[in-house]
């Protein structure tokens, strides 16, 4: 895993270093101009954001049902990369919103779902942080509840009335404004991946130190 | 006749203003929801204020998880420092 570190982070650099330039090429959007360019770092945030509340959810099922503490650290980790991910998402939206809408906030379905997901996550950072011994379990039941809402973030869209941009949006892409988009949206899973590695690191160490304190009071 | 002519006259000034609202640009285009259409050049006086946007965009998507990077290393340094400082304690072993 560490020598892969390395070379991983000199791609995600590159990768990082060509998307602006490819940005910066693609065509302007017909009804937004210039501002629609903000879609090609906030979709990508938003997925590094959903595939963190899947790997908390799935590492927090697996900590609830085994108690590995692996599986823990992991969940931990990965739900504070929701937070740092959404909190991408929910800075760049507004300064789209307010060229293409004219608002910097509306509470339409997509935003308000999203920022509830959000919520969900820091209320599971605060849980872990002031719960307490034993509050794990109850995080990871959190985690578990957040995971179950990305499916409704994801097609609120097309379920209910919205001035936000449809899911077929994506899928309709023209090629000149897909490759900048998955190309930003593959720098952006690479990095949660980075950052995934070396917070759990983090979270290992803490759970080392616990057991040497442990240690030294016996 | 004359009611022929008469009324295509007044067929063609009702129709005029409604064909006139239709291609006149009173409203700005509603932001694309279902597709997104590309276009090679922009409106110059468009691009001004929206530059400032994109760039508080990108600012922010790349200033986030720098400080956030910096923020694992800081706590990762911390927790290291202890780990060392705990496991000598633990060699030097229990005090008298």
């Amino acid at each position: 895993m560490a020598k892969l570190f390395t070379p991983a982070v000199v791609l995600i650099a590159a990768l990082f270093a060509i998307a602006p330039v490819l940005i910066v090429g693609a065509p302007y959007e017909s009804t937004m101009g210039l501002v629609q360019k903000i879609f090609y770092f906030h979709f990508p945030s938003w997925m590094a954001m959903f595939a963190a509340v899947f790997v908390s959810g799935v590492a927090s099922v697996v900590f609830l049902a085994t108690g590995r503490k692996g599986a823990d650290a992991l969940a931990v980790a990965s739900a504070e990369l929701v937070v740092v991910f959404g909190l991408i998402g929910l800075l760049t939206g507004p300064l789209w919103g307010i060229k293409a809408w004219g608002v910097w906030w509306s509470w339409d379905p997509r935003g308000t779902s999203a920022l509830v997901l959000w919520l969900v996550f820091q209320s599971y950072l605060l849980l872990r942080r002031f719960g307490g011994p034993g509050s794990e379990r109850l995080a990871a039941a959190v985690a578990l509840f957040g995971m179950c809402n990305v499916p409704f973030v994801y097609w609120s869209v097309n379920l209910w009335r919205t001035l936000h941009p449809k899911t077929t949006v994506v899928s309709s892409l023209p090629v000149s404004m897909g490759l900048p988009l998955w190309l930003s949206t593959f720098a952006f899973l690479g990095l949660l991946l980075l950052l995934l590695s070396l917070r759990t690191r983090l979270e290992t160490s803490r759970t080392r130190l616990d057991a040497l304190y442990l240690a030294l009071e016996d | 006749m004359r009611k022929a002519i008469a009324f295509a006259l007044l067929t063609l000034c009702l129709c005029l203003p409604i064909a006139a609202a239709a291609q006149s640009p009173s409203q700005p285009p509603k932001p694309a929801q279902d597709g997104f259409v590309p276009i090679d050049q922009l409106a110059p006086k468009e691009e001004l204020p929206a530059a400032p946007l994109v760039m508080a965009a990108y600012v922010i998507a790349w200033l986030i998880p720098f400080v956030y990077v910096w923020s694992i290393w800081r706590r990762l340094d911390k927790v290291e420092a202890e780990i060392a400082d705990v496991t000598r304690r633990i060699a030097a072993g229990p005090r008298r």
